[in-house]
């Protein structure tokens, strides 16, 4: 028999979360306790799921247009009007997608030709590299550092490009590591993409959980809007992951094309989420601003309790991710996420499973009530305290 | 920072001064003195525990009464109001909009007890003018909290 399988995807290696949550699924310990997840612990606004259910029982259960609910991309236009203060046209330069996951991987492939060159900061979400293989281009990681708290920078963009480079992938708010680009990163990085004619393909999905300032987006700075595929969504500002809803927002003739291959391979997002996200636009500020208060606190009662037992971490102000760094007790991230699984019963994921520049870190989720983050930081105090104490 | 310390003693009452300070981002010392200026100013009426009492050997019954009362000259209904919660089984009174003026929240050992109270000493008010009284069977959310329900945490335990 042949080999039923492409090339192409058996190499790509596999997520290396997927590897830590295997590990955790077999220890089958209820007394594990996981700050590993990489979703909201809200549950969806109940006026948000009423909209859903309403949209249901009037029988709304037929496809869209492809592009999505017009009222559902009119209401995303006006949030960027109030929000960054950037125009839109509903009609031509909005597209909504399964998940921001969608709106990456056919923004890429509406972009690159075979060779053209991605940049990929890392660490950051780990689909970006298998995506742009998949879309048939060449990755290249730029290896962010933590003493410039895990922003990218003008001069570190400037020595990844080639003649070949075509995008760059602007992942802020960053998961992992809770970085932000604030509009002064942001102004020295656009330099250097116009002065090169770059793309960018600009994840904002954490948009709206920064805790210093207003997030800015890079379609703010001058002259980027017309190069930038902005991608946004409803999992992780309204806590809405299983919905799987995001969008795109860019210029035509790029939403033109990755509207066609939406329209292939997907047909259009579910129904029933574009009417409940629709409310979301409409009614969900206030819960926006709840809910990122409530991560803020945790937020801070992290960062504290890593100064008081003597771990370093940069202070993050977006998404709801701590990137604490253990380089001190000699062990990689691996190691050390293994051992304190085995030994705590607390799940973490190690930085590796983000890029290679995310040795030496863990990423900590504070999507968890005060309460199990309590819990999970004594369980980490001691077994910090025991390393030190073989050490 | 008044109003979000306020959202979290709303729901905490319990938390400890140092874990506020810190979660609020600012010093233990200011976060005293905000205590105590809101409740000078009667902002912060008073500390309480959500309890429910089904689950203890305690009885209890609660009923909301609506009442219709004649105002008094210069008092409207304040002075009515006052009246009925001197009574300690008295909860709450509120004065509400609509088909009557005030929901009294009563709360007694039995139902005789609350009947008793009712006929006895609510009716015979000059300025009452009738009663509804309704039983509250089963408390399902009380002070924001869904009674007896404990929230499971569904998520995977690692994801992306």
């Amino acid at each position: 028999m042949r080999n039923p399988l492409s090339d192409t995807i058996v190499n790509i290696k596999p997520s290396g979360i997927r590897k830590f949550f295997d590990i955790v699924s077999e220890m089958n310990d209820p007394e594990v306790i996981s700050l590993g997840v990489g979703e909201p612990d809200f549950d969806t606004p109940w006026h948000i799921r009423d909209e859903g259910i309403y949209s249901l029982e009037r029988g709304r259960t037929f496809y869209t247009s492809n592009s999505g609910l017009m009222e559902l991309r009119k209401e995303i236009c006006s949030y960027m009007q109030r929000r960054q203060n950037v125009s839109y046209d509903a009609a031509h330069e909005v597209l909504i997608t399964v998940g921001g996951s969608e709106a990456i991987d056919i923004g890429l492939r509406a972009m690159v030709d075979s060779g053209d060159e991605v940049l990929i900061p890392q660490p950051s979400y780990v689909s970006y590299e298998p995506c742009a293989i998949l879309a048939g281009a060449k990755p290249v990681i730029i290896d962010l550092k933590a003493e410039n708290e895990f922003r990218l920078t003008a001069q570190e963009l400037e020595d990844a490009i080639t003649e070949k480079t075509k995008i760059l992938i602007l992942p802020f708010p960053n998961n992992p590591t809770g970085a932000i680009m604030e509009r002064k990163d942001l102004e020295a990085v656009a330099e250097v993409v116009l002065k090169h004619d770059l793309y960018v393909l600009s994840d904002e999905i954490y948009g709206e959980l920064t805790y210093k300032g207003e997030h800015v987006s890079i379609v703010c700075i001058p002259g980027m809007r017309e190069r930038t595929i902005l991608i946004n969504g409803f999992s992780k500002a309204y806590a809405m992951t299983g919905w799987r809803l995001g969008y795109a927002c860019g210029p035509a003739n790029i939403i033109q094309q990755m509207t066609k291959i939406h329209q292939f391979a997907i047909m259009c997002a579910p129904t029933t989420s574009q009417y409940a996200a629709v409310d979301a636009l409409k009614n969900g500020d206030g819960d926006i601003a709840e809910m990122r208060s409530a991560y803020n606190q945790r937020r801070r009662y992290l960062l504290d309790a890593f100064r008081r037992m003597g771990l370093e971490c940069f202070e993050p102000y977006g998404a709801f991710y701590v990137f604490p760094c253990i380089k001190e007790f000699g062990m990689t991230s691996d190691e050390f996420a293994t051992k304190f699984l085995e030994e705590e019963k607390v799940a973490v994921v190690p930085g590796t499973a983000f890029g290679d520049s995310g040795e030496g870190f863990l990423r900590i989720s504070y999507a968890y009530s005060l309460e199990n983050l309590k819990v999970a930081i004594g369980r980490l105090e001691r077994f910090v305290a025991k390393l030190r104490s073989l050490g | 920072m008044r109003e979000e310390l306020l959202a979290i003693i709303e729901k905490n009452s319990r938390i400890d001064l140092k874990e506020l300070a810190v979660i609020l981002g600012v010093e233990e010392i200011d976060v005293v003195n905000e205590i105590a200026a809101l409740e000078a100013e009667g902002v912060i009426c008073g500390y309480h525990t959500l309890i429910n009492w089904e689950k203890t050997s305690i009885e209890k019954v609660t009923a909301l009464i609506e009442v219709r009362v004649t105002p008094q000259r210069g008092q409207g209904f304040d002075s009515v109001a006052e009246r009925i919660y001197k009574y300690p089984e008295v909860r709450s009174v509120y004065l509400i909009s609509g088909g009557f003026d005030l929901m009294v929240i009563l709360e007694g050992k039995s139902l005789r007890e609350v009947s008793t109270f009712v006929s006895e000493k609510l009716s015979t008010l000059d300025a009452v003018l009738s009663t509804a009284t309704h039983f509250i069977l089963k408390k399902y959310k009380d002070h924001g909290c869904a009674i007896g329900q404990k929230k499971e945490d569904e998520r995977e335990m690692i994801t992306p």
